[in-house]
């Protein structure tokens, strides 16, 4: 009954499109890398990054959209240093994204401290607000839950169509596609497998950037120490659940959101009865088990984490 | 033109250089974020310097510092050896640390001689599972064990502020989540008067050594370095791969687990949640330097260890962040990843040559 009631709670679809959103941009950003056949597990020190230069330049002034803009540049050049070691030096994506993440995070709370070395509670900025949309605002249920969002969710939803599209309808996707199946193929085609995955990677990463911006930007208005959390891990699960299919890696993104959201509000209702940290646990768990269900059956793109070198087959 | 081509083997100066070089370069990078922090260069390199070799108290710290991250660069190396991707060694210490203050702050009220041993045992026991079951997702299901293993030090670290709230929780600990104390004669003993430096140390190196050997001259050795360099290979030849990768789970994850008893019982002597500053994930830079060499990792953790605590104390003579330390374990650990690059290939100046017709 309280379940149900949850569930039919505007508030709650509200808040799960609202967690859902940085893992929307997180899990779009690494699917894009590992369509071209790069692993990024640099994904969650680029979050922290993001989410760090895009609240420090908000509050030195440079407006919301400036902030995101810097966040995303932020994200495209630790993915550059990512795709540098990965793609033309070929070395493990694996050890090389996992250094890109300590020194993106260590990049990060450096320059936090350094910025502002003796502040006692975070500084706070003016964050995105919910957009209020004529009309649409005001509709039974989907007023509430889709458009009273701020921008930052608008624009994650709209990124799932457009990396849609550039996959599956243009060129351009069928080569990153083609890149991360079979890079004989592309450079056969007489194009270049290093241009096509270090822009792969660059554009997944900045994606990933705007995920860390939106905690910083809307979901919160300040930085702090281990806000990611794990965030970035589970993008990396999220799309091995999602086949590597955008439409897929949105649903997976909903539904984490959902679960998220949902115990948040059974640990108010039944927190006498279990202790808390179950429900924390709850995600990372359900991250493991979709992880279990879905990696037989995952359609991994044949090429990830296989270096290419020209000249050598 | 500049072609690149694998090198046969790579000499003895690159392995041992590239390391050291990449060390070098990252502590001189820490002179850029240095300056930005506006602190003078030479008295801040000065005072790191000072902060280890200063004393016999900075050294015998610095030598604390390293153990923990010895075991779990051992645990690292060892895992990697085999492909094995245990990013999980954060986890697999606090399920050792557990074990530790499960067994030892009371329950057993046993002399030290069975409870020391006791300790150890169950600390491995539960590293060791913490790394078994993503191992048994992997060979089972296909789970990616990178994945599972980041997600299970959320999930574990979750579990462990469930114990110190509840079962682990230290009735006269003044509200603070924190464990009931190791008894006495559960401690590890220390190795000097008034340091904290203590006994964790020598069963470190022990271990490095053992480790050394298991990789060099056992059959294990062999079959772990031959699933690592080419599993499908490995397999034809009759090496039972998904027996081996399991082996290699274990005893990874029991070292990993060994670096949280001896965090426990050697130096705190109780738990608390923030017990490790990342040691698991240094871990992996630790055991990158040393080019997953099991001795190496000896002198990869001392590295580490002295940036740490050298820039602990740097930061608190010149007001720089403490982070700087975590600025330069990651740079050491990009650059070893280039280097590596560099030792196992070569530049080759292309002539071309003007073809001549007749």
């Amino acid at each position: 009954m309280d379940i149900l009631q949850i569930l039919l709670s505007e508030s709650f679809w509200a808040a799960s499109l609202r967690i859902a959103t940085p893992l929307i941009f997180g899990v779009l950003g690494a699917l894009i890398c590992e369509k071209s056949g790069v692993l990024n597990l640099g994904i969650e020190g680029i979050f922290v990054a993001g989410a760090m230069t895009g609240w420090l330049a908000v509050w030195l002034g440079a407006g919301l959209w400036g902030g995101v803009l810097v966040a995303a540049l932020a994200g495209g050049f630790f993915g550059l240093i990512h795709a540098v070691l990965t793609v033309p030096l070929g070395l493990s994506q694996h050890v090389s994204g996992l250094g890109v993440t300590l020194f993106a995070t260590s990049v990060s709370y450096f320059s936090y401290r350094t910025a502002l070395p003796t502040v006692t509670s975070p500084p706070r900025i003016e964050p995105f607000r919910p957009l209020d949309m004529p009309f649409l605002s005001d509709l039974p249920f989907f007023g509430p839950v889709l458009f009273q969002q701020t921008a930052l969710t608008w624009l994650a939803l709209f990124m799932v169509g457009l990396v849609w599209y550039v996959l599956n309808r243009t060129a351009l996707g069928i080569a990153i596609k083609a890149v991360g199946d079979n890079p004989n193929s592309i450079d056969a085609q007489g194009l270049s497998v290093y241009a096509l995955r270090t822009g792969a990677v660059v554009a997944g990463s900045a994606l990933m950037a705007l995920g860390g911006a939106f905690l910083t930007m809307s979901a919160f208005d300040a930085f702090f120490f281990g806000m990611v959390n794990g965030r970035g891990w589970v993008c990396i699960a999220l799309v091995i659940f999602a086949s590597w299919r955008p439409g897929k890696a949105l649903l997976g993104a909903l539904l984490f959101g959902a679960f998220d959201a949902l115990q948040v509000r059974l640990q108010t209702e039944v927190g006498a009865l279990v202790p808390s940290q179950v429900f924390l646990a709850a995600p990372y768990v359900l991250s493991i088990f979709a992880l279990v269900i879905a990696a037989r059956s995952a359609d991994y793109p044949r090429a990830l984490l296989t270096p290419w070198f020209k000249g050598q087959r | 033109m500049i072609r690149i081509e694998p090198r046969q083997s790579s000499s003895a100066l690159m392995t041992y250089g590239i390391p050291v070089l990449s060390a070098i370069i990252s502590l001189l990078l820490a002179s850029i974020p240095l300056t930005f922090s506006g602190a003078p260069i030479g008295a801040s390199y000065f005072e790191m310097f000072k902060g280890v070799f200063g004393s016999k108290f900075a050294f015998s710290e610095m030598l604390t510092r390293a153990t923990p991250l010895i075991f779990t660069g051992l645990a690292v190396a060892l895992a990697f050896r085999a492909r094995l991707w245990n990013i999980g060694a954060e986890g697999q210490l606090y399920l050792g640390a557990m074990a530790a203050v499960a067994v030892g702050t009371g329950v057993f009220d046993v002399p030290g001689v069975i409870l020391i041993p006791m300790i150890m045992v169950m600390g491995c026991v539960a590293g060791a599972t913490g790394m078994a079951v993503p191992t048994l997702l992997k060979t089972k299901f296909g789970a990616d064990e990178v994945v599972t293993t980041l997600l299970l030090n959320f999930i574990i670290l979750i579990f462990l502020q469930y114990m110190l709230e509840g079962p682990f929780k230290d009735p006269m600990g003044l509200g603070w989540p924190q464990s009931s104390p190791i008894l006495d004669q559960g401690m590890l003993p220390p190795l000097m008067d008034r340091m904290r430096i203590h006994s964790g140390l020598i069963i470190a190196l022990i271990c490095a050594i053992t480790a050394q050997f298991m990789l060099a001259r056992s059959v294990w050795g062999l079959k772990l370095r031959a699933i690592g360099e080419n599993p499908s290979a490995a397999r034809h030849a009759g090496i039972r791969v998904n027996r081996t990768l399991m082996s290699a789970a274990i005893i990874s994850g029991a070292l990993a687990g060994m670096a949280g008893v001896s965090e426990v019982a050697g130096l705190k002597g109780y738990l608390t949640s923030d017990l490790s500053p990342g040691f698991g994930y240094t871990g992996i830079v630790v055991a990158m330097l040393a080019g997953l060499s099991p001795l190496g990792v000896v002198a990869a953790a001392i590295f580490i260890a002295s940036v740490f605590v050298g820039a602990d104390s740097m930061s608190r003579a010149m007001g720089v962040s403490s982070y700087l330390a975590d600025l330069v374990v990651s740079t050491s650990l990009l650059c070893v990843l280039v280097g590596g690059f560099v030792a196992r290939f070569k530049f080759v100046r292309l002539i071309q040559k003007k073809e001549v017709t007749q």
